[in-house]
């Protein structure tokens, strides 16, 4: 092709792409824009967090590996509070995408938001080059945890000032959402997401109360840890999921709220009281055992009906939306939040069995799938849906979705095996070292069970390929548009 | 689906709102879980059981029953009453089962203080566990009924029902017939079966 050539036809798709709707759509609203950051430091805090489960998962297999520059306590709090504040990060992003476009109306300031931005990547970076810096000990006694001590508990591990941090950026977040709330129209999906919202901030607050009583210390723990995973987080969830499913089939409304009304009840009836299944042997009264294991048991229902919700309007679309990859990720949060979340939580959430499984990989197991299918992938869901509209396109090419669709699938089949081998290795486990009547020691059993944790860090790699493909599907630009 | 007469076969349709329906479907699986459990219990220590029941006063527990009972009618009376366009006799009927729950409450409420002033608690014996647990957690759920049935008064006496909309009366009447079965099986399980 000649040059001139090259020109005209460079020329033709660049007026294409200005007629085109798909390639030339406009933000409802400008200041939707600023949730672009904080989706790009969440997939970038996405990518740390796999890392470090991949050393750690060979640190199960090769117990010296990166010793003693990366201990095994630290590469699991580095991975846990990875995927924590990644998450907050796509939670906020979404946040600042839906709210503006439920509420009809500009993001009370955008300035804030981008100020918040900062404030809380630089204090996430702060705290993780922290823990990894100097020993936990000496962190703790730097950021003066005397004063007010709220370190050493697990996914809490966050110096007293970061947690002040978390705190101020949430209200900066919950201001600027809250004034654009009220100024605008109010709907069912906004009011349940500023409620999931509110409830995360202010159920945070218990971290800061670290009780010397080692029961009290419990509970307080868990009314930050369950009430957020689930509690709170599942009203963000179903309320993330109900926005982009309106708008990919254009479903009514109505119908869309009724269902989240559904779900947002059930959530609390089962999930409130559902907190006693963390009670059963913390020092708690024996009720809670009997307590617990009924409320708990219905815990499923909420994440079920999601699925039933996403199936049934997908189905029942009036539209079809030109972006496939974000209505395949909507449709496996259903499907994956079920089974991680509802089916493995209630396989060992009843007390008896909880007696034997208690802290084995069977927690481990479903604690990878419910994070990933109710959480990551809803982030994932709303990113897939936003990224496009922020980068100017209503849906990517067919190319890069492409992509994106086989990112999905290795990383959603990855974290089935995943969790397929720490369910083999938990049922080993207990069997070996708590039902026999010759039972091996703990680390005896380890040993015994090693081959099931070298399946997992295969499926890890894996699930990292597809993870690095994710990344991939952003740049990929295909002249073949999407077809509607 | 039946064709061959239509307008004659009225479409399928569930009293009041779809998901009052939903709501009550999750109560009634919480119940159920709750019951089965206690009769597992109660299975595997029989004598500690039915030493709890003989303590337990059949008579204020029967008493209650035909309370929630004839709550139960007349909230199903106050729905044909807005379905005939009989306002006012459906305001009546509504607010006799607002004193029949009422005089549940405190009935309930009595027992519960004598229990309490016993020196039972949750943590008394496991027969005791699941009474206070069942009885008090159906307790609540009387409670809210009531409140259901408060507000859809409040709003009949503003006029707001009639023969074409009375949707919220059905919606209160469902909850409030969730609340007596509820209270029937656990009468049955708790009371009366030695």
């Amino acid at each position: 092709m000649t040059s001139s050539a090259m020109a005209t036809a460079r020329a033709a798709s660049v007026s294409a792409a200005a007629n085109d709707p798909l390639t030339n759509v406009q933000l409802k609203y400008r200041s939707q824009a600023v949730a672009k950051p904080y989706f790009v430091a969440a997939i970038g805090l996405f990518v740390g967090q796999i890392l470090f489960g991949l050393i750690m998962g060979l640190q199960y297999v090769i117990g010296d590996f990166l010793f003693p520059e990366i201990p095994f306590n630290v590469a699991r709090m580095v991975h846990t509070n990875l995927l924590i504040v990644w998450l907050l990060f796509g939670f906020m992003g979404a946040g600042y995408f839906l709210i503006p476009e439920e509420s009809e109306r500009e993001l009370h300031s955008p300035k804030l938001a981008i100020i918040t931005f900062w404030v809380f990547l630089v204090a996430g970076a702060l705290t993780i080059v922290g823990y990894l810096a100097v020993p936990y000990a000496t962190l703790a006694k730097i950021t003066g945890n005397d004063l007010l001590p709220t370190m050493g508990r697990e996914f809490l591990e966050q110096p007293t000032i970061t947690k002040i941090g978390i705190v101020l950026v949430a209200l900066s977040f919950l201001f600027n959402l809250s004034m654009t709330v009220l100024k605008g129209r109010k709907t069912s999906i906004s009011m349940v997401m500023m409620l999931g919202l509110w409830g995360l901030a202010i159920f945070f607050l218990f971290s800061f109360y670290n009780p010397d009583n080692l029961v009290l210390d419990k509970y307080f723990w868990w009314w930050v840890v369950h009430l957020w995973v689930e509690g709170v987080w599942e009203l963000i969830m179903g309320a993330m999921l109900a926005f982009v499913l309106v708008k990919v089939t254009g479903i009514d409304r109505e119908i869309i709220e009724k269902w989240l009304y559904v779900i947002i009840a059930m959530t609390l009836i089962s999930g409130i009281i559902g907190t006693g299944h963390h009670y059963f042997w913390i020092g708690a009264p024996a009720y809670w055992q009997v307590w617990g294991s009924v409320f708990s048991a219905l815990e499923p229902i909420p994440f079920f009906m999601m699925t039933l919700f996403a199936f049934n309007v997908v189905n029942k679309r009036r539209r079809e939306h030109p972006n496939k990859a974000a209505v395949l990720w909507a449709l496996g949060t259903g499907v994956m939040a079920f089974l991680g979340a509802g089916v493995w939580g209630f396989l060992h959430t009843l007390a008896p069995v909880n007696y034997l499984t208690h802290g084995t990989q069977i927690t481990a197991s479903h604690g990878h799938m419910a994070f990933y299918g109710a959480y990551a992938m809803v982030v994932m869901t709303m990113i897939s849906y936003t990224m496009p509209l922020m980068r100017g396109r209503e849906a990517n090419s067919n190319a890069a979705q492409v992509v994106e669709m086989w990112s999905f699938w290795l990383m959603t089949v990855a974290m089935v095996f995943i969790t397929l081998f720490l369910t083999a290795a938990g049922i080993l486990q207990v069997w070996m070292q708590r039902m026999g009547d010759t039972p091996l020691s703990f680390m005896a059993t380890q040993d015994k069970i090693a081959f099931f944790y070298w399946l997992r860090e295969l499926s890890g790699v894996v699930f990292f390929i597809g993870l690095l493909l994710y990344i991939v599907s952003f740049f990929i630009r295909g002249n073949e548009r999407a077809s509607a | 689906m039946n064709t061959a007469t239509p307008g004659l076969v009225a479409p399928p349709r569930v009293p009041g709102d779809l998901a009052m329906w939903f709501f009550i479907l999750a109560e009634l699986a919480v119940f159920g879980i709750f019951f089965a459990v206690y009769g597992v219990a109660r299975q595997r220590d029989a004598a500690l059981f039915a030493a709890g029941q003989a303590q337990l006063l059949l008579w204020p527990a029967l008493l209650n029953t035909l309370l929630l009972i004839a709550g139960s009618a007349m909230v199903a009376a106050a729905v044909r009453a807005f379905a005939a366009n009989l306002v006012a006799s459906g305001r009546r009927y509504l607010l006799a089962t607002l004193l029949l729950g009422g005089g549940f409450v405190a009935i309930k409420g009595w027992e519960f203080a004598t229990k309490f002033g016993a020196g039972i608690t949750l943590s008394s014996s496991d027969f005791w566990m699941f009474y206070l647990s069942l009885t008090f957690f159906h307790f609540l759920h009387v409670i809210l009924g009531l409140v259901i049935v408060a507000a859809v008064y409040v709003h009949a006496r503003r006029g707001a029902y009639d023969a074409a909309n009375h949707d919220g009366v059905e919606t209160a009447a469902a909850y409030w017939h969730m609340v007596d079965l509820v209270w029937v099986v656990l009468f049955a399980l708790v009371y009366v079966a030695r």
